[in-house]
């Protein structure tokens, strides 16, 4: 049996940049407990000798020549869901 | 030849009916159906010239497509213009996509017509569409029950006869489940078979796009649209075939009922459901055997592993800079990420996001991915064995009928539970179709037709001959 902390949960929230409140924290600590338990059969799986499978489509490279295709896309409606824009570019907080 | 989409091209061409009054009906029936919840938008302006476009050709005497004037759902993880694409969750509301899904680009030059977009569960995390930002969906045949989900709207579009077809994506038994639970015919092509371009990704190595039907013989008709090779999707297979629509054929075939899923965990009366359909199997001339697929049982914790960290890296673009929703509370460029995504997306995409950067962070990645990626292997040998000795597989697409709307909010691990079917095929990539196969208790069952990889067609060929056998 594995068992997850509150603590576990805040890294594992900073990791995937998501701001949480106390309550979901907690849902999410008794949650996650659960889930990762239950993925836990996967441990007594005999693999030994087993290639892992990242893609189920068997494609080798391929290549093509380095040439720009036209997506048919303008800058101009690419840009317009961005909720801030300044010359062209996407605004963003500062930085630095 | 069952079709709903047929006799209205047929209509259409011959001027028997107009395209603009079809999708005229349409979208009344639509609006007479609010209840359901099953649109989160209209597309009907666009839908309507569109329309008018296919009769002015037709009134020229020029051609049109094989879908002409037929209208359709798209899940709201399609970008489509005409309206807003949401993937039903609230980070994404208001946004307008700059371009067009291949799919929808590819059912729009044969013709077909969308008239808005469905309902399904924010990002497609989900099995009933009870997680969708703007309030879930109702089962058409029972209003208390869920439609299953993710592409819960889509199923109800067909199953309420709004339109002939919907389009719909399954990562893990998004079209199967809610296809099954609504009572139409829902396909999960091969996967790489149909472009992902323009479609809002959840897991990239599972996701596959398929129709919403009435019929089997649809279902091919609208595959015949949509597969084949996409410059913009690098996933996929360089061949298809000609055509996915079934010949009539008298071959017997050796079909194999996996044994896993015919045990533990199968509701009484759907496992007879299916049992009644095994019977007209071998009446009408097939071999129908038990074969045990040992690995299947290990499927939903793969699934819960890989998904999750691939969602984790798909959703890791709504960060409330490019598109989508921004925090106004925030004041530093971090906090414009964690307080946009933190409002923005709701409980189930979080909970998925963070499993899988568990599962995905140092220290637990040999444990946890790379065991199931390799977990995966053994599972795929299993159905390639099976595939040596049977032509197709077959068994319940679900453990039983629909579930009530609330049953399973508060316990995720109880919802995951529900795709221990469906699954399995999707992480070996094959296809497999949902087929009606009767009811339980006034609520419709689905049982699932599994193919080895490519072999859609011959799938859709025993979907389509069942189809008959239980008339």
């Amino acid at each position: 049996m594995s068992s997850i902390s509150i603590d576990d949960v805040q890294k594992v929230a900073a990791l995937s940049g998501l701001a949480l409140s106390n309550d979901q924290q907690q849902t999410y600590t008794q949650q996650f407990e659960e889930i990762i338990n239950y993925i836990e059969q996967l441990k007594s799986v005999d693999t030994e000798g087993v290639e892992p499978t990242y893609q189920v489509i068997d494609l080798e490279n391929i290549t093509r020549d380095d040439e720009v295709i036209d997506y048919g896309v303008s800058p101009e409606a690419l840009l317009k869901n961005a909720p801030a824009t300044e010359a062209h570019q996407i605004k963003v907080e500062r930085v630095l | 030849m069952k079709s709903a989409i047929q006799p209205i091209v047929n209509d259409v061409q011959a001027g028997r009916r107009t395209a603009t009054q079809v999708v005229g009906e349409a979208l009344e029936k639509a609006a007479a159906s609010t209840e359901y919840n099953v649109f989160i938008s209209f597309t009907k302006e666009r839908a309507l010239k569109r329309a008018k476009q296919i009769d002015d050709r037709i009134a020229r005497g020029e051609a049109v497509g094989p879908l002409a004037g037929v209208p359709f759902a798209a899940k709201d993880n399609f970008l489509t213009f005409g309206g807003e694409t949401t993937a039903a969750s609230n980070i994404l509301k208001g946004f307008e996509a700059p371009y067009q899904a291949t799919v929808i680009e590819k059912l729009e030059a044969a013709g077909a017509i969308c008239i808005g977009k469905a309902n399904l569960d924010a990002f497609a995390h989900g099995s009933s569409t009870e997680n969708s930002d703007f309030g879930p969906t109702k089962d058409p045949h029972d209003s208390t029950h869920v439609p299953g989900g993710s592409s819960g709207g889509s199923a109800a579009a067909v199953a309420l006869d709004i339109v002939p077809f919907a389009i719909g994506t399954d990562t893990g038994g998004s079209i199967r489940l809610p296809a099954s639970y609504c009572g139409v015919v829902g396909l999960k092509p091969t996967f790489g078979l149909v472009s992902r371009y323009g479609v809002v990704a959840m897991a990239s190595s599972t996701d596959v796009v398929g129709p919403l039907t009435t019929s089997s013989y649809d279902a091919a008709l609208v595959l015949d649209v949509m597969a084949g090779k996409d410059e913009f999707d690098s996933m996929m297979y360089l061949k298809r075939e000609a055509s996915y629509v079934p010949e009539p054929t008298n071959e017997p075939l050796k079909i194999g009922v996996v044994k896993e899923y015919m045990g533990e965990g199968l509701e009484a009366q759907t496992k007879s459901r299916i049992e009644a359909q095994i019977e007209a199997l071998k009446k009408a001339g097939h071999t129908v055997e038990e074969v045990s697929l040992p690995s299947v049982k290990l499927a939903l914790a793969i699934y819960y592993v890989l998904v999750p960290a691939e969602v984790s890296s798909n959703l890791a673009r709504y960060d409330g800079i490019k598109y989508g929703h921004t925090s106004s509370e925030a004041h530093t460029l971090s906090e414009v990420y964690t307080k946009s995504r933190g409002e923005g997306l709701n409980d189930e995409n979080k909970r998925r996001i963070m499993i899988g950067n568990y599962v995905l962070s140092s220290g637990y990645y040999d444990a946890y991915y790379r065991k199931a990626q390799t977990a995966r292997t053994l599972l795929i040998n299993d159905f390639k064995r099976a595939f040596e000795q049977y032509d197709l597989l077959i068994g319940p697409t679900g453990p039983g009928p629909a579930f009530k709307l609330g049953e399973n909010v508060q316990d995720p691990l109880q919802m995951y539970l529900v795709d221990i079917m469906t699954v399995s095929v999707s992480l070996a990539g094959l296809p497999a179709v949902s087929i009606p196969a009767g009811k339980v208790s006034g609520l419709p069952v689905g049982l699932q037709v599994i193919g080895d990889r490519r072999a859609d067609k011959q799938v859709l060929a025993l979907a389509h001959q069942l189809e008959g056998l239980s008339k």
